[in-house]
């Protein structure tokens, strides 16, 4: 009975999160809790033997995520009492609930009903590991199996990029983005955002490093540094550049670019797009992984600065 | 009961929860967060098979897992944009109402308009 209750306190608090981030009245309540929430999620992660998705979870769905959706309940704060005032009435609350519930008891009946024992795929992904040079399944799935899942991926972040950017006002298309955080230079945020990174970066690069054997990865490496230029932003001890600066546009392009290399060299080489030939795997994953770090960590930080809304020129 | 039933049970009622809050609130922000919870939810649920298919020594079937990574940043990436699309919205009308009929504009368009009737 230990064990369940090792299982059954993170199980409730989640649920009583998520919840009161869905019901509770004040939309910058809800942001916070849905940060708090997404921390709790990667504690079931890790007890569903996901460390992985618990790191991701913990850097992309809990942290950037909750990060953006505070920031944006900040800024629209004045919509609060208008929005209020569209609150639907009891039949439409009361009909939704009838069909939460019942999609609530439709997917309870799946998970009862789940085949026993369940299919798996992990005898295959262990088998040729060995043939990848990593040590990590995740990463061989990532990186070898399944790798134009990772590239397609790289490229969506790229695209959400994009998209972000062409939001912006005509008037100040090709310039910064966000806001200048304006930060006490004597404060707390600025005295942090001076010591954190230093540690944060390695951490990252750590992480990023580590993947290959253990638990890890670029991208949860990549949200972590971002999160320190992001830190650094929001002291104002930094400002995100602007958009049209050819230098930024080849970072940015450079770690997709050179997945896509590596994946037509595949064509020529090894008989298939983004084939590794014999003994090649883990140089190419690692080529693939040091090209994509920095383009990630740049593509999360811009995408997280949002469109822009300053010109260029100071 | 063992823990990754209780955590598919958990998942299953995540995604009812979403729902309703995505029917419910009114506020696209709202909605863009019930969405994220909905999401949440499905990654669990994926994640709970991940765990059933536990083998060869590991504690879970890397693939799903390695799907549900690329899932969370596809997520990450689809809420900046929704978000980005509101906060746009905002700029341009000073409202973010989803209301068919949209009151009229004051004054002027813009967020001043807001801030000062708070």
């Amino acid at each position: 009975m230990i064990v369940d209750a090792f299982y059954a306190a993170p199980a409730l608090l989640i649920l009583a999160l998520g919840f009161y981030s869905t019901i509770v009245r004040d939309t910058f309540s809800a942001t916070i809790g849905f940060i708090a929430y997404g921390l709790l999620l990667t504690v079931a992660w890790v007890q569903l033997h996901g460390v992985d998705v618990a790191l991701t979870e913990a850097a992309i769905g809990g942290g950037l995520t909750g990060l953006l959706l505070v920031r944006a309940s900040a800024r629209l704060r004045p919509t609060e009492a208008l929005a209020r005032a569209e609150a639907p009435g009891g039949a439409v609350r009361l009909l939704a609930g009838l069909m939460a519930g019942g999609v609530f008891v439709v997917l309870a009946i799946a998970v009862l009903s789940l085949p026993d024992p369940a299919p798996t795929l992990a005898p295959q992904a262990a088998e040729h590991m060995a043939a990848t040079g990593v040590g990590n399944p995740i990463t061989a799935v990532l990186l070898a199996y399944r790798s134009m899942d990772t590239m397609l991926e790289a490229i969506v972040l790229l695209l959400a990029l994009i998209g972000v950017w062409s939001l912006a006002p005509d008037r100040v298309w090709g310039g910064r983005p966000g806001p200048r955080y304006n930060a006490d230079p004597e404060g707390i945020l600025a005295f942090i955002a001076r010591v954190l990174p230093p540690v944060g970066i390695i951490v990252g690069i750590y992480i990023f490093w580590i993947g290959a054997d253990h638990p890890g990865g670029k991208f949860q490496g990549a949200t972590i540094v971002a999160a320190m230029w992001l830190l650094a932003m929001m002291a104002g001890l930094a400002d995100a550049p602007p958009i049209n600066r050819r230098w930024l546009r080849i970072l940015l392009v450079a770690g997709p670019a050179v997945f896509v290399a590596v994946g037509v060299a595949g064509t020529l080489t090894a008989g298939a797009f983004l084939g590794y030939p014999d003994g090649w795997a883990k140089p190419l994953i690692l080529v693939i992984e040091f090209a994509l770090m920095p383009s990630l960590a740049l593509t999360l930080g811009l995408i997280m600065s949002g469109a822009p809304e300053r010109p260029a020129a100071p | 009961m063992n823990g990754a039933t209780l955590f598919g049970l958990v998942a299953a009622a995540l995604v009812g929860v979403g729902l309703y809050g995505l029917i419910v609130n009114p506020q696209p922000l709202r909605k863009i967060l019930a969405f994220n919870v909905i999401g949440s939810g499905v990654f669990l649920l994926f994640g709970v098979i991940a765990r059933r298919g536990a083998a060869a020594g590991l504690g879970g079937d890397p693939v799903p897992q390695a799907l549900l990574i690329t899932g969370i940043v596809v997520a990450f990436s689809a809420t900046a944009i929704a978000v980005t699309v509101l906060l746009r919205l905002f700029e341009e009308t000073g409202t973010t109402t989803l209301a068919s009929e949209v009151p009229p504009p004051a004054a002027g368009p813009g967020p001043s308009r807001d801030q000062a009737g708070e």
